[in-house]
């Protein structure tokens, strides 16, 4: 089926919790209400016709423009070899949404990911918990206005950079002559630049 | 100095924290092992929690994140074409997959047409690539049930693929050769007559190692039977590539949703038939593997005789820039499987947003449901069938 058919078979059961088709780039999407995602998903596994029984991929965006986060499921069927993409918009306060994992089991470390990175809370998760970051990190990385805390159990999330201090060889060696120089003509060199002039 | 540690946001995180797991596991009585992470067979920093009684385990959670290193975040920070070298990093074994997959996704988004010649060199380089990442599986996955005969000659294949690949792109780890809209360097002088001397070579190689491993009457009976995943479970937990065409799902994105130039080309899928034990075992997935070599040496050996001559480079911009919001999805078919690229356009020269998928990643999600009722050692076996490969799946 083509992403228009599925679209219109989705909105002619769903009604307006399934949105138009947009067009993207190059693939389709549609919007789906959040309350509706899971009996959405359901349906869209279970109809023989659209038998979409793979959930490929979970992503999330950050949009803090607009005050949103954007989940993004693509789906594929293996049965029909069709893909569809369906996009959830949520509040970026406290993004919330149903999990998937009773449709599709490859949703359980996936959403698992996008909680983890993007602090995207999915309900009726069974083990939602961090994946990649330890524990007792704080913060998203991947939300737009992370920002990194300075230490994480004592050690020491930055450090310096190997260059600071370090003049350029030619700047060193142009110092060095006008220093030379200076000293021939005996003026005094001044202070700052002696400082500077690594031995 | 310090800042005090504060509590994590996410109340639910902290009741299900592994310290919790431990402690439901105490209370039963039962052994807790920590597999890992600095363990021979997980193939890289993995740590597995096996909760067991005795040789058989009730449950092997497994513990990722180790090898982290926000690739997808250092994604949104650098120029498309900056973000090349970092994408070998994803998975250092068959980088050039890697590449390929955001080349390909960047070019969608560009609209630009890539030059055959170049997608020809691309085909030749990722399916020396392919054969190499699999030899490398096929090797120590008979190292982890005990052969240790075979991995030196599963290495010494490799390290022929290492030098050719290494005259093509001057690296013999992470390529860095693909580039938006080409390659970036052409097929040095005599290169074809290199590969068809090493097809040649290999091809009777595939024949002997067959036969001393993947035929040999112990090392089947170890695999045969042990984990099978049926049809449906593997597409439910979305495993990919190899591993679920050994469930016996007829799916390769080269056949079914071909890119490049793979609807030239004449090759077979190889599926799993369960002819040692049940459908989609161990041994399924190995064989899947030594079968797939086999049909990359019929790939090299088609576009060694049909590439064509040309450009290498399609005319790309210097600057890439496109429109916030803009997005593009690809899928190629990896080493390890269905390999895709989200991205997600930002207003300037870099993405707003690039998601990988990867096919470990998905693979190491079905571990904690297949590993109730193993014996440990069956553990290290069920991973070494997976095939998965620790910077993929953390990224």
């Amino acid at each position: 089926m083509t992403p228009e058919e599925i679209q219109q078979s989705l909105a002619a059961k769903f009604g307006d919790a399934v949105g138009p088709l947009q067009p993207a780039n190059k693939d389709p999407w549609v919007e789906v209400k959040p309350a509706a995602l899971r009996e959405v998903c359901a349906h869209l596994k279970a109809d023989p016709q659209l038998h979409f029984d793979c959930l490929m991929n979970l992503s999330a965006l950050d949009w803090p423009k607009q005050n949103q986060i954007h989940v993004v499921y693509h789906l594929f069927s293996y049965a029909k070899k069709h893909a569809f993409i369906l996009k959830v918009k949520l509040d970026r306060a406290s993004p919330t949404v149903a999990s998937l994992e009773p449709v599709w089991k490859s949703a359980d470390w996936l959403e698992r990911e996008q909680f983890d990175l993007l602090g995207v809370t999915f309900e009726g998760h069974p083990d939602l918990r961090r994946i990649m970051l330890p524990d007792d990190w704080v913060g998203n990385p991947l939300r737009k206005d992370y920002a990194e805390q300075p230490h994480y159990h004592q050690i020491s999330t930055t450090r310096e950079s190997p260059l600071d201090g370090f003049i350029r060889l030619d700047e060193m060696k142009k110092r060095a002559a006008s220093a030379a120089t200076a000293t021939a003509t005996g003026a005094e060199t001044p202070a700052a630049e002696k400082k500077e002039l690594p031995q | 100095m310090t800042e005090p540690r504060r509590a994590p946001e996410n109340p639910t995180m902290e009741m299900t924290s592994n310290k919790e797991i431990l402690r439901r596991i105490e209370y039963t009585g039962d052994m807790l092992l920590n597999m890992g992470p600095q363990h021979p067979s997980t193939h890289g920093v993995i740590n597995f929690l096996v909760q067991t009684d005795g040789e058989v385990m009730k449950r092997a959670i497994p513990e990722v994140g180790y090898l982290h290193r926000s690739i997808e975040k250092i994604g949104e920070k650098c120029t498309y074409n900056g973000f090349m070298p970092y994408t070998d990093r994803v998975d250092y074994i068959a980088a050039m997959f890697a590449n390929q997959g955001w080349a390909m996704a960047v070019e969608r988004l560009l609209g630009v047409e890539v030059p055959k010649r170049a997608e020809y060199c691309r085909v030749i380089a990722c399916e020396l690539n392919r054969i190499s990442s699999h030899l490398i599986s096929v090797g120590t996955m008979a190292m982890d049930v005990g052969a240790v005969t075979p991995f030196p000659y599963a290495l010494r294949e490799r390290e022929f693929i290492n030098d050719l690949l290494e005259e093509l792109c001057g690296a013999r780890l992470t390529y860095n050769y693909l580039r938006i809209g080409g390659v970036a360097f052409d097929l040095p002088e005599g290169y074809a007559d290199k590969v068809i001397t090493f097809v040649d070579h290999f091809e009777k190689i595939l024949v002997e190692f067959n036969r001393l491993i993947t035929n040999n009457e112990i090392f089947v009976q170890r695999l045969a039977g042990l984990a099978p995943i049926p049809r449906e479970m593997a597409i439910d937990y979305c495993l990919v590539g190899p591993n679920l065409r050994a469930s016996g799902v007829h799916f390769d994105v080269r056949k079914d949703l071909p890119y490049s130039i793979y609807p030239e080309l004449q090759f077979e899928v190889p599926v799993g038939r369960g002819e040692m034990g049940a459908l989609g075992d161990a041994w399924d997935r190995f064989s899947v593997r030594c079968e797939e070599m086999k049909q990359s040496c019929r790939i090299l050996r088609q576009c060694i005789a049909q590439i064509p001559k040309g450009e290498s480079m399609a005319k790309v911009p210097r600057k890439i820039k496109f429109t916030e919001g803009l997005e593009a999805y690809s899928r190629i078919e990896s080493a390890r499987g269905d390999m895709q690229y989200y991205v997600v356009a930002g207003g300037g020269e870099n993405a707003y947003r690039v998601k990988v998928r990867t096919g470990s990643f998905t693979a190491m999600g079905i571990i904690d449901t297949l590993s109730r009722g193993l014996m440990i050692a069956d553990l290290v076996a069920l991973i070494a069938s997976l095939d998965v490969v620790a910077p993929e799946i953390d990224r």
